[in-house]
């Protein structure tokens, strides 16, 4: 398992180390620097991830390294290194999951991950480290249960009802929401984002596409409530077509969508997804992402990008581009961007563009063009006049692909939310008195067209 | 870290806001004096602030162990955040100040009396983290309490504590009997004490790995499936890679789990979705085939595999090593889902890297247009190592699909125009390799690589280069300039270099011998007279001699046709991929080495075997398999007394699923593993052999038991058995005579003995049973032998267990050294033996098969072969007939390599095989062997040289010996 954690700054510099095993560090003899480091084990497992990895100069090339023997899983944050250490054969997706965890968490607790955060928390982190992981093995890391009982003030007269009701929220079933729970007034809201993702070659062909969404919602529910959320996934509406035959199950199999696979939040009862595909749990309170999907098949594009490059002699090249929105006229598409990437000895460029603002940016080597707003089914254009240095280097210019941002108020996959149920059988309000709020957010994701 | 700490006294100064980080402030000196006046403060806040400042001058680095006692003075108090502070401490400090240490061990003791449950798991989790001896006696008694106490929470923090305690003192958690209480604790109504305890035991198991600790049948299962449904994304984690360790007792057994495991693919947690696909890989094995589950479970795991792809950077590159693995196991499951291996822009290098390698594999007729024009645009990417990789694949391609070669070699063509150096240069290495492929169909481009010469600057773009020059010499008008002009720095290229660029001018001196004979003799002279390099020096004196003496047979030999070469590669190899499909999740995975290459100790060193498939189908599949019937039942009751390589082995190969199963299908080199196995069991029973002659007649070994892939490259887990081995060098299964008697009681007074020679792992070994026939008790044994042919004398005293009781029978094995005096004895391999005891001493003489003499390092170079066999005069030749065996050529060679009778070569001449073949006696003497095998006629002729003419009897002998046994 997990023999140490530490958190680096970006100079190498241990913010917080945690050991939890003897075993790391202490066979590790390494060369640091040419010379052999007498210093005890554990400051050698420190220095070597130093030395190895933050220091290195290329890149980074795996986030697994093994020094002297030696496992260092590590993932960053802005300026900061996150390591976990072990000497043994752990379970290497749980230790990134746990890693990422352990960014949530903290997260919740001070926001930003930053040198500035983690110092001035370093008694609630070293805390927080002592709770979630034993012996280097995860316990419970529900920041809504850990919220009950570390806090940056101390516990204190806590009365024996409300220790035992920490303990058994910690380790109890629902472990990510406690009893007793009271709102006057009974909300919630689902938001359907998604993140729609193309890679399309110059001749307007769809090489990859896919969306990526997710079900977050935010619950303000009294009591233990007991949710089922239903969508127009193909296999339940199939099944359903099949039983009743209506005319509206007719219909609706029409925009029934297929997914391709879909995860949930540990709240969810998968066995009952997997024999009923339906989708019931208890809410945790608050904010929380319900499911994760992912879809391959009808994707609604939302912009076509048409690309056009000319290379006029060696010092010249011509662009042109065409963006067209393809959804219904009612709708707006906000915040688009694109982005067309220019070669490195750039001297000089001149962009025309009908709608929108487009910029030159040498420091990012591209052109950015924005439009505030967009409707559907409508067209623009941006046509631009690239100078080039001559150069002697022998290496083509690589040509990156376009890349395009934007947000439409739709969901790409055609996901719909179809109900979502409330049942709390011990207080008295019913599904009716809920108050849900649903919205769907189609953004770009990774979005290229090649040139 | 001095730096930032200044920095942020200086925002103190200024009066920024008052947070934890002025802790970190405090590097005056006198610093430790100031905190021991703050330490012992009366008022709590200072206090508190103290111990902060303590523990963040620890994180810095530096040593408060000097204040060890004034901060456990501030243990006894009934602040939570103040007590978890100070308990930090102790865990950082206790082991260096042990006697110190104790005097905390009262406030553990008090708070894991505590009425709050969180002081009391606090209490018990921080004493299993001090490792100190005095400390662990202490904590038995609370711990015995917290593992029954009433709060689910305490008991899950006990659990845990268990295994510290265990890694701390084994046998006190034995003693104390833990292991039983945290047994029981798997059927606790709380999901996370069990998935607490599941862990704790999983972790001790792996340093008893035969302990049954876990004790895993249907109704253990049962309860640890129930729980999986309801504990947090960590505790099913461990639940599923302690089913993973589950071998169910048959197929349906393994549906039913599956199907239970099923729905955790829908996690959104990856590791616990891994965990699940580990599960099921492994008890997939054991479905048969055309179960509808079977198809219907294979779909279900390509969707969430492809899902892992969307999580972060790090995740997606131990998702990608894993598929990987899973890939290389069942293609089938993601033979559709190319696409979303494609990729992205802005991955990470190493998710970069690791989905290349994934397309290659995937890769097939149906996608490969696809995959081409991906690949394409990959050659032209900035990172080198992946613009070389997408090149590589670009020539594995055409490799695999045959029907895309043309197009992979347009391509290759495009991208050598950009003249990118190593884009160049790797298009050429690839080229080679499709120029092996398909001979004579892509020769047009050979004008184009032609003119790339000058670019090239590394050795293996060079090296392929000239290999293409010399393959195609008769078709480059200008050959001999073009290799000519790479002679010229001779002596600066690599040895690669240096060897193909030899190979190459020799192939066109025969296929162009008027114009080049000249530089011919260039490079032969420098190869053999200039160059230090003694493989280079013999390919060159080889090459001259050749060309000197029989130009035909150098054509025959130089220009001859060449193997295929393998569509695929880099494969793993099929032992380490079943290991590692059953470590899948885990850090072997992502490495692709089994655990042992990268933990030290004992831990994780125990291989894991995918389990055998129920239906009956299969063996007939793998034709190779092997009836390990008699061996795999014997061994399971000598594991637990052998801790070393070969009760590693043992465990490798025989786990047995099944006691019942069918043999496992067994691909060549898991019988690779298994004859290592031969070698090491009979050395471990000791010479029980003569005991049970059945077993003595498994090592005498089928044919297909020594297969040839000792001499293949052996890869992965294979050489790493080798490695663990140490000294052991290649426990091979040697021929080894059945027992005879020797010493008839009637001639000793009582005392019988029956023996054999053997030679196990390099040493010659005496294996006698000993069996005291008499009334009365014997002792005080000794042993020694006549000088004889080959010195052959007791490497150590005999030990025979005293008392030896009468109508008792003790094996003893007896190594021999080949140091002693030497006299040569009629027959050659006889020995005169002295057995002393307490009644008298007898003299026997027994024969030993000369096999025995054999050493490991006997295999002749092919060119000191030929050398030899013409050096030695024809009269020292001597021939005999073996009768009625009935081996065809290759099994007799493997079989006589198992006695270190080394097959040097094979030559077929009008359906005879002829094999050449070496052996070396330990005084040196080599001797050189032709067998003549003929198919269908059981009579071998064989006809053996050697300098010492008198062996050849003797010799002759032990090949009948072993090939007929």
């Amino acid at each position: 398992m997990i023999g140490g954690l530490f958190i680096y700054n970006h100079k190498g510099e241990v913010l917080i180390s945690r050991v939890y095993r003897d075993d790391i560090g202490l066979k590790l003899d390494i060369q640091i620097g040419g010379v052999q480091s007498k210093a005890p084990g554990l400051r050698n497992a420190v220095d070597a991830f130093r030395v190895n990895v933050i220091h290195a100069r290329q890149q980074v090339r795996s986030p697994v390294t093994n020094i002297a023997r030696t496992s260092f899983f590590h993932v960053k944050r802005s300026n900061i290194w996150l390591a976990a250490v072990t000497k043994q054969n752990v379970n290497a997706a749980m230790v990134f999951e746990f890693l990422y965890k352990m960014c949530d968490v903290m997260t919740a607790y001070f926001g930003k991950i930053s040198e500035e955060n983690i110092k001035n928390n370093f008694v609630l982190i070293y805390e927080l480290l002592d709770e979630i992981l034993d012996f280097g093995y995860p316990q419970n890391s529900e920041t809504g249960a850990l919220k009950t009982f570390i806090t940056q003030q101390g516990i204190k007269g806590q009365t024996k009802e409300e220790q035992s009701q920490i303990t058994s929220q910690v380790t109890g079933q629902i472990g990510w929401r406690r009893e007793g729970i009271k709102y006057r007034r009974n909300e919630l809201f689902l938001d359907v984002l998604e993140s729609v993702n193309l890679l399309m070659s110059p001749q307007g062909q769809v090489l990859s596409a896919h969306v990526s969404g997710r079900v977050v919602m935010k619950s303000y529910l009294s009591g233990m409530p007991e949710c089922k959320f239903g969508m127009n996934d193909k296999i339940v509406i199939d099944k359903q077509g099949k039983g009743g035959a209506s005319d509206d199950a007719g219909k609706s199999g029409k925009q029934s969508i297929a997914i391709d696979d879909c995860t949930f939040h540990q709240c969810v009862r998968l066995s009952k997804f997997d024999s009923e595909r339906s989708i019931s749990f208890i809410p945790p309170d608050g904010e929380y992402e319900l499911m994760r999907y992912r879809t391959t098949k009808d994707i609604i594009l939302p912009f076509r990008v048409i690309p056009l490059v000319r290379e006029v002699g060696r010092t010249k090249l011509e662009v042109k581009v065409v963006i067209k929105s393809n959804f219904k006229p009612s709708l707006l598409a906000q915040k688009i961007e694109v982005r067309i990437p220019t070669p490195l000895n750039t001297s000089g460029v001149q962009v025309i563009c009908m709608k929108g603002k487009a910029k030159y940016k040498a420091s990012e080597n591209a052109i950015v063009w924005k439009i505030k707003r967009m409707a559907g089914m409508k067209e623009s254009q941006i046509s631009a006049e690239i100078e080039l240095l001559p150069t002697n280097d022998k290496k083509k210019w690589a040509r990156p692909p376009i890349s395009m941002n934007f947000e439409v108020p739709f969901a790409p996959s055609g996901l719909k939310v179809r109900y979502l149920k409330v049942f709390e059988s011990k207080l008295n309000y019913s599904d009716h008195d809920v108050i849900k709020w649903v919205r769907y957010i189609g953004r770009s994701g990774i979005y290229e067209t090649r040139c | 870290m001095q730096e930032w700490a200044n920095q942020l006294c200086e925002n103190r100064q200024f009066g920024s806001k008052m947070t934890d980080s002025k802790y970190f402030t405090t590097t005056k000196k006198g610093e430790i004096f100031e905190l021991k006046a703050e330490l012992n403060s009366d008022k709590k806040e200072k206090k508190k602030e103290a111990v902060k400042k303590v523990i963040a001058s620890m994180t810095v680095g530096k040593d408060v162990s000097a204040l060890f006692p004034d901060v456990v003075n501030c243990m006894q108090t009934d602040n939570l955040e103040l007590k978890k502070l100070v308990y930090l401490y102790l865990m950082n400090y206790a082991k260096s100040q042990p006697d110190m240490a104790i005097m905390a061990v009262n406030t553990f003791v008090k708070d894991c009396e505590d009425p709050n449950p969180l002081i009391r798991a606090l209490a018990v989790r921080t004493m299993g983290c001090i490792r100190v001896d005095k400390i662990t006696e202490y904590l038995c008694e609370p711990l015995r309490k917290c593992l029954k106490d009433e709060d689910p929470y305490v008991r899950k923090t006990a659990a845990v504590c268990v295994a510290k305690l265990h890694d701390i003192n084994a046998q006190l958690v034995e003693d104390q009997g833990f292991l039983d209480t945290l047994k029981d604790l798997i059927s606790d109504s709380n999901p996370m004490v069990v998935a607490n305890a599941v862990a704790a035991l999983s972790e001790i198991a792996e340093s008893h790995p035969n302990s049954n600790l876990l004790d895993l049948n249907p109704q253990s299962i049962n309860k640890l499936l129930t729980a999986l449904n309801e504990c947090t994304e960590w505790g099913q984690i461990f639940i599923l890679d302690c089913l993973a360790n589950y071998t169910p007792r048959d197929d349906r057994e393994s549906q039913s789990i599956c199907e239970r495991v099923t729905p955790r693919l829908s996690h959104a947690n990856s590791a616990v979705v891994l965990s699940a696909v580990k599960v099921l890989m492994k008890f997939m094995e054991m479905l048969p085939k055309d179960l509808d589950y079977y198809g219907t479970l294979l779909k279900k795991l390509a969707p969430p595999l492809v899902t892992l792809l969307s999580a972060e950077p790090e995740l997606q590159y131990v998702a990608l090593r894993n598929i990987n693995l899973i890939v290389q196991k069942r293609p089938e499951i993601l033979k559709h889902e190319m696409k979303v291996f494609f990729v992205k822009y802005n991955d990470p290098i190493y998710v970069k890297l690791e989905k290349l390698d994934i397309m290659i594999r995937l890769a097939s007729q149906a996608n490969i247009a696809q995959v081409l024009a991906e690949l394409k645009e990959y050659a032209t990417e900035v990172d080198v190592d992946f613009v070389r990789k997408a090149v590589r694949a670009i020539g594995r391609c055409a490799i695999k699909v045959e029907q895309s070669a043309e197009r992979c070699v347009s391509t290759l063509l495009d991208l050598i125009q950009t003249k990118v150096n190593y884009v160049v240069q790797e298009a050429i290495v690839v080229i080679k390799d499709i120029f092996r492929k398909y001979p004579n169909k892509y020769e047009s481009v050979i004008a184009t690589l032609c003119e790339n010469l000058d670019s090239l600057d590394e050795p293996e773009a060079r090296a392929a280069m000239i290999w293409i020059v010399g393959e195609y010499a008769e078709r480059i008008d200008n050959a001999d300039e073009l290799l000519e002009s790479f002679l010229e720095g001779f002596h600066d290229e690599s040895t690669q270099v240096q060897l193909q660029l030899l190979t190459a001018i020799v192939k066109l001196f025969l296929k162009k011998p008027t114009e080049t004979q000249e530089l011919v003799q260039q490079v032969l002279s420098l190869a053999t007279q200039d160059s230090d390099n003694p493989d280079l020096r013999d390919r060159g004196y080889i090459y001259w001699r050749l060309l000197s003496t029989d130009p035909v047979a150098a054509k025959e030999v130089v220009l001859a046709e060449k193997p295929l070469i393998s569509e695929e590669t880099d494969l793993i190899e099929p032992t380490l991929l079943e290991e590692l499909i059953c470590h899948i999740g885990t850090l072997a995975s992502v490495y692709h080495k089994p655990p042992s290459a990268f933990v030290e100790g004992s831990r994780g060193v125990q291989h894991k075997r995918l389990p055998a498939r129920a239906g009956s189908g299969e063996s007939a599949e793998s034709p190779d398999t092997v009836s390990t019937g008699g061996v795999s039942e014997a061994p399971p009751a000598v594991i637990p007394s052998q801790g070393d390589l070969l009760g590693d082995l043992l465990n490798l190969d025989l786990t047995p699923p099944t006691t019942t199963g069918p043999p496992p299908p067994t691909s060549s080199m898991q019988m690779g593993a298994m004859d290592l196995l031969g070698g090491g069991l009979d050395s471990l029973l000791g010479g029980d052999i003569g005991g049970s002659p059945a077993m003595g007649a498994s090592f005498g070994a089928p044919p297909a038991v020594m297969p040839g892939s000792f001499n293949a490259p052996v890869s992965g887990g294979l050489s790493d058995l080798f490695d663990l081995g140490g000294g052991v060098g290649m426990p091979m299964g040697a021929y080894v005579p059945p027992k005879t008697v020797w010493l008839p009681a009637m001639k000793a007074k009582g005392l019988e003995i029956s023996g054999t020679f053997a030679r196990r792992s390099g040493v010659v070994q005496m294996e006698m049973t000993l069996t005291n026939k008499a009334m009365s008790v014997m002792g005080d044994f000794a042993i020694q032998f006549n000088r004889n042919s080959f010195g052959l004398a007791p490497a150590g005293p005999l030990q025979v267990l005293t008392p030896f009781t009468p109508n008792q029978s003790i094996e003893v094995t007896l190594p021999l050294n080949t140091v002693g005096p030497v006299m040569k004895m009629e027959p050659l391999n006889n020995l005169q033996v002295a057995v002393k005891n307490n009644i008298d001493v007898f003299y026997f003489s027994c024969q030993y098969p000369i096999s025995m003499l054999f050493v490991e390092d006997g295999k002749m170079e092919r060119q000191v072969f030929l050398a030899t066999w013409k050096d030695i005069p024809n009269d020292n030749e001597s021939q005999f007939q073996i009768k009625d065996c009935h081996l065809n050529s290759d099994a007799a060679s493997n079989k006589l390599q198992g006695s270190n009778i080394f097959t040097i070569a094979k030559r077929t001449v009008d359906g005879q095989d002829m094999l050449y073949q070496s052996m070396k006696l330990t005084n040196g003497i080599w001797i050189l062997a032709e067998l003549k095998v003929q198919a269908g006629n059981p009579n071998y002729t064989i006809s053996l040289k050697c300098r010492a003419p008198e062996v050849a009897q003797s010799v002759f002998q032990s090949y009948e010996a072993v090939l007929k046994n």
